[in-house]
């Protein structure tokens, strides 16, 4: 068009005013410039150094240092939960796969792990006297598993979220009783109703795995054996994951009906997954079922599922590094809780104990602000403590009668300060139901009142403590393990490991 | 070219005739006792833009939703290229050549723009998982080959969705760039028809006039064929080389921009009786 109006054209990147110094100046509000600032503000220094460290070199310096742990360790008991946390690593790669990237809350999970177990129970014992070799068990279990996921996984089809939920945990409780009850059964092709699993007894007498010539018949072995496994399992895992089968996994969890959209078969993929994540259980359970040279129903019940979902999600869902990593903290966490007899070398205190303190310093470390009201709270709830010693002393003779229950050095340091009556235990359940209802006013009090409030509170949570909870390591330890989840889900909500991630559109 | 040449040249190209890649016939759809769509006739040819218009609940979303499947009609049938793509699943039907946008925004909004993309390509890649856990070379090739596929079709926005884009979380996109990830990703699929739903939506004057561009230059260069939800009545006037309009799952009027805007009975839908008699008079 000739005659149109010249239009007024705007002044172009190379006709701008140029600063003399354009190139130092940082390009502040230009798009590239917002994203890293982005980054720069969610990672510090340490974690973005961390994250140049390429993935197989992390797990080769893993490797390295695990490898020699049966070694330096001579302990059994400690290259024990060694093998058992390796074996928890293990399910939690493998629960990964379904709940990580498939996005399919799978809580029949554990049923997979049981019957990898009890596969390799009926194929190595005296019970049907079968004993094969391990090389050929192994992928037996591995076929077998991986058949009865995609079998438990035909739900997952038509159910979503919650409602697959309810129906894998059905699963899982049903594989529970089918154990314990099999003792009577007559299937149609036997002639007399027979005992097929035991029942509560389990199978017991079981062959030690016996693979490529290699005994299994010590601590340390059935350590290199999982840490293989592990490692092999991981890379695998690692690779599908990168590929186009964990992209379009990845996608289904974001939103299956765009992925059904975009090419991808969201069925199939599904089943896939369960039937990942079971194989890898079955030999994990395989593992489980030669180490303990037994098998129980009550080994595969619900408590271990939550210790894993406690894994996976302290880890990160989706990473298979912060999975690990959350098997390991969890279960080292458990097993040190339990150990209130022995002090640690350097600090000369009890692990249960100093984790207490710990928390609750670490927690009011976070919650008040500025530090010279945390000096004032510490202050005042040392000075109530001798103050309520002094009255006790006067008019209770009871409540100081007793001793702190564990030697350590916080044990010597309360000693003087705290109430310990003789027969602390009716007392101390009466405090612990006094403490969930003062924390529970504490946080609906308003600011002076919550201050003033704040230093009897942690004194009754210390009386608490060294009177009844410290003599109860096997709940304690859950109790513990319940309020580090809370606080890390409250501060890190995608796990220590995982990404965050946003649920809104 | 300029804008009144290309028209010219593209009506020309109408009245001869062409493939018919996508055809609809007669199809209908309800919902319980509320009819959505009813003896629903409807062909596209090969490089065509077609728009689809009318006012809300006239069935537009729904006729898409039977397109790729997510739908099964009552009655009719759908064909892509002469073959009828009724009954099959979503995915297949995709894979067959029908790619689609979402009015909602339904990208895998925690994985990276380039894996929004990758992911696309799920249906014309072979290796299955074994390959990919011993990654052997077919794997290994097909990832390369999408993963520039993928940088290909992100690069067709130009500069917005390249570079340092590739690796962010799609969530961390602005609505603008949301919608042209969902059209990449949609090309991705290697489709034959692109069914867009009003990609338009949400978007300022100067992204609308860009995405009108857009949808013309994802015809011409792309080779696309394209049917399109569109409000935007400046955007569908500049782009479409055929307007069909709906109203309670009837086509009330096909044509030109021009014939269909001014037909009674278009404006009747979206005026009403009276406004449409105020307009007339």
């Amino acid at each position: 068009m000739p005659d149109e109006p010249p239009i007024e054209r705007r002044p172009q990147e190379s006709e701008r005013p140029e600063y003399p110094d354009a190139a130092q100046r940082p390009r502040v509000g230009v798009d590239t410039w917002v994203a890293e600032h982005g980054e720069r503000v969610q990672r510090g220094p340490l974690r973005r150094a961390a994250e140049r460290v390429p993935g197989w070199a992390r797990l080769l310096a893993f490797v390295a240092v695990a490898a020699v742990f049966p070694i330096a360790v001579d302990d059994e008991y400690l290259q024990r939960v060694g093998v058992d946390t390796l074996i928890f690593m293990l399910l939690a790669v493998g629960l990964n796969v379904v709940v990580g990237y498939a996005g399919l809350l799978d809580l029949g999970y554990i049923a997979f792990f049981g019957f990898g177990a009890y596969t390799y129970a009926i194929v190595s014992s005296d019970k049907y006297d079968y004993h094969w070799p391990a090389e050929a068990t192994i992928p037996f279990i591995l076929v077998v598993t991986a058949a009865l996921g995609l079998l438990l996984g035909l739900p997952s089809r038509r159910l979503l979220g919650d409602y697959l939920a309810i129906v894998t945990l059905f699963f899982g409780q049903l594989f529970v009783t089918i154990t314990n009850n099999s003792t009577d059964v007559k299937l149609p092709f036997m002639d007399r109703a027979r005992d097929l699993t035991g029942g509560p007894n389990g199978i017991t007498d079981l062959d030690p795995i016996d693979f490529a010539g290699v005994e299994l018949n010590s601590v340390p072995r059935y350590f290199w054996f999982a840490l293989a496994l592990f490692v092999l399992v991981v890379v695998a895992l690692h690779f599908v994951n990168e590929s186009r089968t964990g992209r379009a996994w990845r996608a289904l969890r974001e939103d299956p009906l765009a992925a059904e959209a975009m090419t991808m078969p969201v069925n199939r993929l599904k089943l896939l997954a369960f039937a990942f994540g079971a194989a890898v259980a079955g030999v994990t359970g395989a593992i489980f079922a030669s180490l303990q040279t037994a098998v129980f129903p009550q080994s595969f019940d619900v408590s271990l599922l939550i210790i894993l979902y406690a894994m996976v999600i302290l880890g990160g869902t989706g990473s298979l590094a912060g999975v690990a990593l959350g098997a390991i903290v969890v279960n080292v966490l458990l097993e040190g809780l339990t150990n209130t007899d022995d002090t640690l070398p350097v600090v000369g205190e009890t692990p249960p104990r100093l984790l207490f303190y710990g928390l609750v310093a670490v927690g009011l470390a976070l919650i008040v602000r500025p530090w010279r009201w945390l000096a004032v709270a510490a202050a005042a709830t040392i000075a109530f403590g001798f103050a309520a010693r002094l009255v006790a002393e006067q008019w209770w003779e009871r409540g100081t009668a007793g001793r702190p229950s564990q030697a350590g050095r916080i044990g010597d340091l309360v000693d003087g300060w705290l109430l310990f009556p003789r027969d602390p235990v009716d007392i101390g359940n009466y405090a612990f139901v006094a403490l969930i209802a003062s924390v529970l006013v504490l946080t609906l009090l308003r600011r002076p009142w919550r201050w003033i409030a704040l230093a009897p509170v942690l004194y009754l949570a210390a009386f608490v403590w060294e009177n009844r909870l410290i003599q109860e390591p096997s709940v304690t330890r859950f109790i513990l393990l319940g309020a580090i989840l809370v606080g890390l889900m409250a501060s890190r909500p995608q796990g220590l490991f995982g990404t965050a991630r946003v649920e809104i559109a | 070219m300029s804008e009144p040449e290309r028209q010219n040249e593209q009506e020309g190209q109408v009245e001869r005739e062409r493939e018919r890649v996508l055809e609809l016939r007669a199809v209908s759809k309800s919902f319980g006792g509320l009819r959505v769509l009813s003896q629903l006739d409807l062909v596209v040819h090969d490089g065509e833009i077609v728009s689809v218009i009318g006012p809300n609940g006239a069935g537009k979303t729904t006729l898409f939703n039977l397109i790729t499947g997510l739908y099964r009609p009552d009655a009719g049938d759908i064909l892509l290229e002469g073959r009828s793509v009724v009954g099959l699943p979503p995915w297949k039907i995709t894979q067959r050549g029908i790619a689609r946008t979402f009015q909602t925004l339904r990208l895998f909004l925690n994985m990276t723009v380039r894996e929004n993309v990758m992911a696309a390509a799920y249906g014309h890649t072979k290796a299955t998982w074994l390959e990919s856990m011993l990654r052997l070379p077919r794997a290994r090739r097909e990832e390369r080959e999408i993963r520039r596929l993928a940088e290909e079709k992100l690069g067709f926005f130009g500069e917005r969705l390249v570079g340092y884009r590739w690796d962010q979380p799609a969530y961390s996109l602005s609505y603008a760039n949301r919608r042209r990830l969902e059209i990449a990703r949609a090309t991705a699929t290697r489709p034959r028809v692109l069914l867009l739903d009003e990609p338009a939506a949400g978007m300022n004057p100067n992204e609308t006039l860009e995405i009108a561009e857009l949808i013309g230059k994802l015809r011409d260069d792309g080779g696309y064929t394209i049917l399109v939800i569109e409000h935007d009545m400046h955007v569908v006037e500049g782009i479409s080389d055929r307007v069909v309009a709906l109203d309670h799952g009837v086509k009330i009027a096909e044509g030109s921009f021009d014939e269909v805007a001014t037909s009674p009975r278009v404006v009747e839908a979206y005026l009403g009786v009276r406004g449409a008699k105020e307009e007339a008079a």
